[in-house]
């Protein structure tokens, strides 16, 4: 058996290693997870990764969950260019700085506002306005720290080319678009940077990886979102009850 | 200029890199930044650091912050004994699983615990809701059960029979619950066990001088009013 991606689309992790697969032309088959159904929480899906987590790469015997650690894999085991995790040190430590900060200050804020205006009404709860509030003070220093620190005058996040942490920015950011949010309207910098990966990653391909999450507004609206499982329930007060 | 590391042993990230590089003979310039006096909110460090963060490393002209990526490239730089990254892409890529896991799980939870537990009540003389404090520590017993069960399993370490990173970034969080006080290895033997093999790995002397500061967390004195209202904004952005 060759190499399988346990993925739902609407996770942002998920779509980095969706997008990174693709974009280098990594075969794989696509193992479809839908977290909402709690399907990663399935007695299926137990054996392959007990962490109950999406991604999730299957290599063989070999299994392995988190996406930066599958994106390091891929790009090692299939020598996919050199930019996306360069070999040169200094250019790839800067990469593992950018996802230091990335998951202290981007990973469990980015998704709040979906979190709030999408996720917690399935299950009949309401985000108090404060905690929303204070998330949106939260993403917006982050942005600003985004644009002024990492990015700068650069091309891209850490370097003149696209890396592992362009891709990982993207999709927490994609979050906020789909919610919504105009959070390039007043940066226009964070905005050239958007376009400059979306055309290095190719259009159809944005397209494809990003519908499900930029079309979540409308099916909640129209009621197409699957509704969530009695076990994902739990998992989804936790979730929620964690929001500072 | 060679290599300088802005530390705090105070702060787990901080003990991680001390020890990687102490254990590794790997010479370097100390450089101590006291946390709890607010010397990483100083114009001076903001220098080195514009997130106001330690650890921080300075190599030359080259500034690396973040402890996982300050770890990666002394590993790559100095040619340290290839166990503790492998070169081996699955061996290597259990250490990377393990390393993202933990920042958004463990991390959080042994620097809650602390805060909580200890920090607020000793140091900043502010009382923690009984609520709180339980749900930060049921939240901590959840996490370990997971450290335990799925990530150690049966064997000696982390990531496999040789000890890792993953190990020293793991048993450095886990100092910061034992400095408040908890029992973290009790009812937890194959924890306890693994503890003791790191501790050897590691060397008793270097474990025990790393951790001096953090196991002494209930005895600090408590903060002067300034230096606490210095602070305050920063601790309530990190245990948020």
């Amino acid at each position: 058996m060759g190499l399988e991606l346990f993925l739902d689309l609407i996770s942002q992790p998920s779509r980095a290693v969706y997008i990174f697969a693709k974009k280098n032309g990594i075969p794989f088959e696509l193992r479809t997870v839908e977290l909402l159904k709690g399907q990663h929480l399935s007695k299926e899906f137990f054996p392959v990764n007990s962490l109950q987590r999406v991604p999730t790469l299957k290599d063989g015997d070999f299994v392995l969950s988190e996406s930066v650690a599958i994106l390091i894999y891929l790009s090692c085991k299939y020598q996919t260019a050199d930019h996306w995790y360069p070999s040169d040190l200094q250019a790839r430590m800067r990469i593992h700085e950018y996802l230091g900060w990335h998951a202290d200050c981007i990973y469990g804020t980015f998704g709040v506002s979906l979190w709030a205006q999408v996720l917690a009404p399935l299950i009949g709860v309401q985000v108090p306005e404060e905690k929303v509030k204070c998330n949106r003070t939260n993403v917006d220093k982050a942005l600003q720290y985004l644009e002024d620190k990492f990015l700068g005058h650069k091309a891209f996040l850490t370097s003149q080319q696209v890396t592992l942490a362009d891709l990982m920015a993207l999709e927490e950011l994609m979050q906020l678009v789909a919610v919504g949010y105009h959070l390039f309207e007043e940066r226009p910098r964070l905005a050239a940077w958007r376009e400059r990966v979306e055309a290095f990653l190719g259009i159809d391909l944005c397209q494809e990886a990003h519908g499900p999450i930029l079309n979540v507004v409308e099916q909640a609206a129209n009621k197409t979102l699957p509704e969530p499982s009695p076990e994902i329930h739990l998992i989804m007060l936790n979730r929620l009850f964690r929001i500072p | 200029m060679g290599l300088e590391l802005y530390l705090d042993l105070l702060s787990q990230p901080c003990r991680a890199v001390y020890i990687f590089a102490k254990k590794n003979g790997i010479p370097f310039e100390l450089h101590t930044v006291e946390l709890l006096k607010g010397q990483h909110l100083s114009d001076a460090f903001a220098q080195v650091n514009p997130l106001k963060k330690v650890p921080a490393l300075k190599d030359g002209n080259f500034t690396l912050t973040e402890s996982v990526a300050i770890l990666l490239y002394l590993t790559r730089k100095y040619k340290v004994p290839d166990h503790w990254y492998p070169q081996d892409l699955q061996a290597c890529a259990r250490v990377d699983e393990y390393l993202a896991w933990q920042h958004t799980t463990l991390r959080r939870n042994c620097l809650r615990a602390l805060w909580h537990k200890t920090m607020f009540p000793v140091f900043l003389g502010e009382s923690v809701s009984p609520e709180m404090l339980a749900a930060t520590l049921a939240e901590l017993d959840v996490t370990l059960k997971i450290l335990e069960d799925k990530f150690l399993q049966n064997k000696a370490y982390l990531s496999g029979s040789h000890i890792s990173l993953a190990d020293l970034v793991a048993i450095t969080e886990l100092m910061h619950p034992v400095g408040a006080g908890c029992q973290v290895f009790e009812g937890r033997p194959k924890l306890a066990a693994w503890r003791q093999r790191v501790e050897a790995a590691v060397g008793e002397d270097l474990f025990q001088e790393a951790h001096k500061v953090i196991l002494k967390a209930k005895d600090f004195p408590p903060a002067d009013p300034t230096i606490k209202q210095k602070l305050m904004p920063g601790v309530l952005a990190m245990i948020r």
